[in-house]
């Protein structure tokens, strides 16, 4: 009973061939396209990215974080990539390493030197993907006087702002309490124009 | 709420999940496969594909299916991978070189999903879909279909076949992979992970700086990179990447995802050999190592926070130390590979912890399959030793462990461990791989090690910091995968084909029950002893020396 016309190897190539290439299409384009239907109709916006547009124009996407240069924006975390979008990924270095110390020591040095108070652990380490959209409560609180400063606003105006894009833990308890740095930064701007 | 009641409430919630689960879709797929019934889609496969379901192979016979399909499989995905530039969408990929490719094609048709390219440049949508997603599906079907011949062949009495593998792998595909994977997708598409054929556009960005954004088909590929216990990334960081993991919520599917098959396999291995207890003990033998490891990784970061870095490098300030710590414990037991940190920047001890996961043989709970069967052979080898210590013949589930069940018992235990440390001292001892790595000292020893560690139990995670994409590591990374990952199956299904043959030795007073907390005991002896008494020496040199430093 044992597999008479399924125990040749070359049969066996065979069949496995034109398995492949079934499978292939059920899963490589059926399966795919079926989740991308799904995306299209239920979910367009996250699908496409959760882009972000200002005046109609994509300026970003709220999920990827971005280079903030100017004493004007909040910035976010270090990164290893420095937010390139085609190189993500974290800097892989222990915090044995000489370059990591050297690096976190620079950091802090700089964040002590711009806002006069201890750097929170996000500001001082480079994310896992290079790309992180947000940084603590407590790094966006320091940021803000000088934010504040630099647009001429006050102080409480720039901290409630911070308040409101605090984002808490989903349900609770998932995850960290988060600013997403983009979505602070159009508010700021739109309080200032 | 502080980190600590925030973190053990996630766990919580994790481990109610798995619980709610673990009942229903184990006893679901041991009706999968041992259904005498076809689904009409299948018939329509079997019609095509041009193979008789109804048909069973001996061991040999469902070997070479096993090692053909897999053969063909490793063919295509190289010769589209090498091809990938000449086809559509190419969307300024840069393609691969030979050896890149040869480890790449590897790597996915071993269930380890190694990377030594980067996503985002690396591999063409197109490849991405129709050969990685592809593979990730068929792999992770080929370990379950591996793991349940094996079931068989300890419940069936003197008998000479264990299943069909064209059926056991269409059905494992159909019935349980394919539609856990479209849910999963899905929910990942409403948390916000992308799903479009976008081409790379550079926006100009708040600050005027520009960006580039790319697109992918990316929620499909997701579900089962976790459910397959596959892991490799669509972009570079993995599941660090917002496209691939956007917040807490995705971050805890994930988790649950890469977790849930391998532990119902558990409870369907109890239905299939007609004794749930069994299963109950081999649950509980995962659950203990699962649930230790979570602990150590997780009180090695929180400690290493105390630290003004916070040990935050390398990971997201949406997770936090926590969840972080949850995916690599979960990621390095169930030989899935997959991050939502970078695991070379953990602590000395959460890094070596991460490590010990994977070198005790990815059993905590395992891949797909792979983790039922090293599970089994590590409870042989328990009762082996027990029998030992009486002076009595053992015997395991009414079928007796003699001289040539145990060759294949003890030369599946002894693959890995000879391919991790063979191939780790070589590499240490040549000038030119020596050179490829970022960290020096003990912290480089244990990223050299975890390499291998990760290639040869197909596991597919990395200590990033090592640079892997040239020819030495490419190929020998490449043979540790395909020897890690074919040579224990082999041996198992061998295994398959002497239990299948045996008649059931009637239990007596003298049988040593296996579904005890005595007997969870003992495995988790095993595991631990096997492990470190092979491992020990060089984790001694790499983390252990490091932490004390």
């Amino acid at each position: 009973m044992a597999s008479r016309n399924t125990s040749s190897t070359s049969r066996q190539l065979v069949a496995a061939l034109r398995m492949m290439l079934v499978l292939t299409g059920l899963l490589g384009v059926v399966y795919p396209a079926a989740v991308w239907v799904v995306g299209r109709v239920g979910f367009d916006d996250q699908a496409r990215g959760s882009l972000v547009r200002r005046d109609g124009v994509v300026v970003g996407s709220s999920l990827l974080g971005q280079n903030f240069t100017g004493e004007r924006w909040f910035t976010g975390r270090p990164s290893a990539s420095n937010y390139s979008g085609d190189t993500s990924g974290g800097s892989n270095l222990a915090a044995s390493s000489p370059d990591q110390r050297k690096a976190v020591r620079e950091r802090a040095d700089g964040y002590d030197a711009a806002y006069g108070t201890n750097a929170p652990a996000d500001a001082l380490t480079a994310s896992g993907s290079g790309l992180d959209p947000q940084i603590s409560v407590a790094n966006a609180r320091a940021q803000a006087p000088r934010v504040a400063r630099a647009n001429g606003l006050t102080e409480q105006a720039v901290r409630r702002l911070v308040d409101e894009h605090t984002q808490g833990r989903t349900l609770g308890f998932l995850g960290e309490p988060r600013v997403t740095v983009l979505e602070l930064n159009l508010a700021l701007e739109r309080m200032t124009r | 709420m502080s980190d600590t009641v925030a973190g053990l409430l996630t766990i919580a919630l994790l481990v109610a999940l798995l619980a709610a689960a673990w009942h229903p879709l184990g006893a679901w797929i041991a009706r999968v496969f041992s259904d005498g019934r076809h689904w009409r889609v299948e018939r329509l496969v079997y019609r095509a594909v041009r193979v008789d379901p109804d048909s069973e192979q001996g061991w040999r016979a469902y070997a070479t299916s096993v090692v053909a399909f897999s053969v063909v499989g490793l063919v295509l995905l190289f010769a589209l991978i090498v091809a990938q530039t000449h086809l559509p969408l190419r969307q300024g990929s840069a393609g691969m070189g030979l050896t890149t490719a040869v480890n790449t094609a590897i790597s996915f048709v071993t269930n380890t999903n190694w990377q030594s390219y980067a996503g985002e440049v690396g591999m063409t949508p197109i490849v991405q879909t129709v050969g990685l997603t592809v593979q990730n599906f068929v792999s992770a079907a080929v370990g379950l279909a591996v793991a349940v011949a094996l079931m068989r062949a300890i419940a069936r009495r003197g008998e000479g076949v264990i299943g069909n593998f064209w059926v056991d792998l269409v059905r494992g595909v159909v019935r349980i992979l394919l539609p856990v994977a479209f849910v999963g997708a899905v929910l990942l598409l409403a948390g916000g992970v992308i799903q479009n054929l976008s081409a790379p556009t550079t926006v100009t960005g708040v600050s005027g700086v520009e960006q580039v954004i790319r697109g992918g088909l990316v929620a499909s590929q997701e579900a089962i990179k976790e459910l397959g216990t596959n892991g490799g990334g669509y972009f570079n960081a993995n599941s660090a990447h917002p496209f691939e993991n956007p917040n807490p919520a995705t971050n805890l599917l994930e988790i649950f995802l890469l977790l849930v098959i391998p532990f119902a396999l558990t409870r369907t291995f109890g239905l299939m050999v007609g004794d749930r207890r069994q299963g109950w003990a081999l649950a509980g033998f995962a659950g203990l190592l699962w649930g230790t490891g979570v602990a150590l990784v997780t009180w090695a970061e929180v400690h290493a926070a105390s630290a003004a870095t916070g040990s935050m490098e390398g990971k997201e300030q949406r997770f936090g130390v926590w969840a972080s710590a949850l995916f690599a414990a979960s990621t390095t037991g169930t030989s899935t590979g997959a991050v939502n940190s970078m695991h070379e920047s953990y602590s000395p001890l959460g890094g070596g912890v991460l490590l010990g996961n994977m070198v005790l043989g990815e059993i905590s709970p395992g891949g797909v399959g792979s983790g039922l069967y090293g599970i089994v052979i590590v409870a042989l080898l328990a009762v082996f030793v027990a029998g030992l210590m009486v002076g009595r013949t053992p015997e395991y589930l009414g079928k007796t462990i003699g001289r040539r069940e145990m060759t294949c018992a003890a030369t599946y235990i002894l693959v890995m461990p000879v391919l991790v440390l063979a191939f780790t001292g070589l590499s240490l001892a040549l000038d030119g791989p020596r050179s490829t790595m970022l960290a020096s000292g003990p912290h480089g020893l244990t990223e050299v090690m975890y390499a291998y560690a990760s290639a040869s139990n197909n596991n597919g995670s990395a200590f990033a910091g090592l640079t892997a994409d040239n020819p030495w590591y490419n190929l020998t990374l490449g043979a540790c995968m395909l020897i890690g990952r074919f040579l224990p199956m082999l041996l198992v299904l061998r295994l398959a084909g002497l239990l299948v043959e045996q008649q059931s030795r009637p239990a007596t007073t003298g049988t040593m029950p296996t579904h005890t907390p005595l007997f969870v005991g003992l495995l988790t002896g095993i595991a631990v002893v096997v492990a470190g008494l092979t491992f020990f020496p060089a984790l001694a040199l790499g983390p252990i020396a490091e932490a004390l430093s």
